[in-house]
């Protein structure tokens, strides 16, 4: 049977894709064949990825039609809902994996949107900017400003990001609603993972990638 | 479903299909229908746009609503103003491409455009079936529909499209041949009828039944017509098709006359306009089939063979979906698409959703909409055929 909106049954995988880093990372977590739901998916790059590399099923979720547009271009298959209203038409542990990308500082209450990731996916993968950053704590000491930088462009009055948090705040999110961190990655700016990122995350790294499951195990401190 | 408002809609990109001729197919096969009886003979009139391809993989199915026919393109002759009631959608450029696909849009059984339906003489008694006429459901449609494709050759339509209650048929695809059908779209549409739905419907079938010169239904011998019934009903059912912002924008409180005249003729110009619509409908359209239609919408609940479970009834389709929902549509508002795309989901099912922001209401997905237009060439564009 033909098909068209499983970008599957196109035979030119996107090898050229210039795929940012932290979704390589992400990537290199996703299991073959897994069921995936990526909220905030944006333009579909990650799921049109990860259809060719990992043979994933799954959707997007977008609110921004020209998004939407652009999934529907490469064939992914989207779902105009805004995540902020919750989950509700999803099944408990429905999904592998449960994927958001730098939504999470954007979101009305993401203890809730967590909570509700990990009762839809088995695990969950989430990234966002760390505003622990050195050069956010060296803006804001200078400056006494709200820090501009690449990875958080807007004025405060203006920003999209109400929420921004450290990776210390988030870990402490982590712990003390029981969830289990099964790892993380910090990426500066550039995407980029080096040793000293590895000894000062809270510090040195921008882009925080954590994977995480609603067990109730201890969680290892920053 | 409502007849599109041509200051609305816009000239889009793209060609028209030119001029159309109807053709008509012949069926002598027993039908069996939903209600229990059976026809042994009827006629399907359709039209048809572009051509169909050596594998004849590359046929997609238009699915009319309640008050539509199977002219959707193009015109009738040379110096015809009004082209077919999807002419935005359907022509070579246009989103459902001609140059591409094989468009075929039948006039559903129970229809009065030419196919068979209640003002068609029964053989039988020699007089029009009138009332007698079996009542017809969105399944016996598709089972229709399906024998007109295998009828012209096409054993798997590349997707079946329709609006509003031709969504329901797009849908009633899916479950009733998972094999036969490679995309269902359903826009503006709902999964069965609310309560509200219903009573606006049963409101437009009381004018027409309660009209003395509805006759029972035999109005087709008595040379007389329920005019009046049917012109209400029509209006009825139109004011559910516009949104409010709509009629503020383009009636608003606006007189006729410039002022008040104290008594009870057409003074607002959203009176004015509500009459035209009725009296125009009520000149071409058959009132037996309108009732009909609209008991076609009423029953229309493909759950119910299910226990009531949209899941289970879309268990087993192998389709791909494309949901589309208008933001002021509140005929079958965005939620009533939702619960189909929900249910979708919940089966783990290929589906793309958008609720597109538009003004017009229920009668958007007639209107040119640059978003919606967009995506629907997208998404045809992607059709492998």
């Amino acid at each position: 049977m033909n098909t068209i909106a499983s970008p599957m049954s196109d035979n030119n995988f996107p090898s050229d894709l210039n795929l940012r880093p932290d979704l390589q990372v992400i990537n290199s977590w996703v299991s073959e064949k897994s069921s995936v739901l990526d909220l905030g998916c944006g333009n579909g790059d990650l799921l049109y990825y990860l259809t060719y590399s990992k043979k994933i099923t799954g959707y997007g979720l977008e609110s921004d039609a020209r998004y939407i547009q652009a999934c529907v271009e490469k064939g992914v298959q989207v779902i105009e809902q805004d995540i902020d209203e919750g989950l509700n038409n999803f099944l408990n542990q429905s999904f592998d994996v449960v994927i958001m990308t730098q939504a999470l500082q954007e979101i009305h209450e993401p203890h809730r949107i967590l909570r509700e990731m990990l009762r839809v996916g088995r695990e969950v993968i989430v990234t966002f900017p760390n505003f622990g950053y050195w050069r956010n704590r060296l803006h804001l000491f200078l400056k006494g400003r709200m820090p501009i930088s690449k990875t958080l462009p807007h004025h405060w009055y203006d920003t999209p990001n109400i929420h921004l948090c450290t990776f210390k705040d988030f870990e402490d999110l982590c712990l003390s609603s029981g969830y289990r961190i099964l790892a993380r990655t910090v990426v500066d700016s550039e995407y980029s993972d080096n040793a000293m990122l590895r000894v000062f995350p809270n510090v040195l790294g921008e882009i925080a990638i954590y994977r995480i499951t609603g067990d109730h195990a201890p969680v290892e401190s920053l | 479903m409502a007849t599109s408002d041509s200051t609305l809609s816009s000239r889009n990109d793209g060609g028209s299909v030119g001029i159309i001729k109807p053709q008509t197919a012949i069926f002598n096969d027993l039908l069996k229908l939903k209600c229990g009886r059976t026809l042994d003979n009827y006629e399907l009139i359709y039209e048809t746009y572009g051509e169909l391809n050596a594998t004849a993989s590359n046929a997609v199915l238009v699915c009319h609503a309640l008050s539509g026919h199977h002219h959707a393109a193009g015109l009738h002759y040379a110096s015809d103003q009004k082209p077919g009631w999807w002419d935005t959608m359907i022509g070579p450029g246009k989103p459902i491409d001609t140059r591409k696909f094989f468009v075929v849009c039948p006039n559903n059984l129970g229809g009065c455009h030419g196919s068979t339906g209640p003002s068609t003489v029964n053989l039988e008694t020699s007089t029009p079936f009138g009332p007698n006429f079996p009542i017809i459901t969105v399944a016996d449609w598709v089972e229709t529909q399906h024998r007109l494709g295998l009828y012209l050759g096409i054993h798997q339509w590349a997707a079946v499209i329709g609006g509003s209650l031709g969504g329901m048929q797009a849908l009633q695809w899916a479950i009733d041949y998972p094999g036969e059908i490679r995309h269902s779209i359903v826009i503006a549409s709902a999964p069965k009828l609310s309560a509200q739905n219903i009573a606006f419907n049963e409101i437009a079938r009381q004018a027409i039944l309660s009209d003395p010169d509805y006759h029972g239904g035999h109005y087709y011998l008595t040379h007389s017509y329920p005019r009046r019934g049917l012109t209400l009903a029509r209006m009825l059912g139109h004011v559910t098709y516009l949104s409010d912002y709509t009629m503020r924008e383009k009636f608003g409180r606006e007189l006729k006359s410039g002022t008040l005249n104290f008594d009870y003729g057409a003074e607002f110009q959203i009176e004015s306009y509500l009459r035209y619509q009725g009296e125009t409908f009520s000149s071409f359209f058959d009132a037996n089939t309108y009732l009909l239609m609209t008991k076609a919408l009423d029953y229309f609940d493909p759950a119910s063979e299910h226990n009531n479970n949209l899941c289970t009834a879309l268990q087993k389709t192998l389709s791909q979906f494309l949901i589309i929902s208008f933001s002021t549509d509140w005929r079958f508002s965005p939620e009533r698409s939702e619960e189909i795309v929900n249910a979708l989901l919940k089966n783990k099912k290929p589906v793309t959703y958008a609720a597109i922001d538009a003004p017009q209401g229920h009668d958007s997905f007639l209107l040119n909409i640059k978003r919606y237009h967009d995506l629907m060439r997208t998404y045809f564009n992607r059709i492998n055929i």
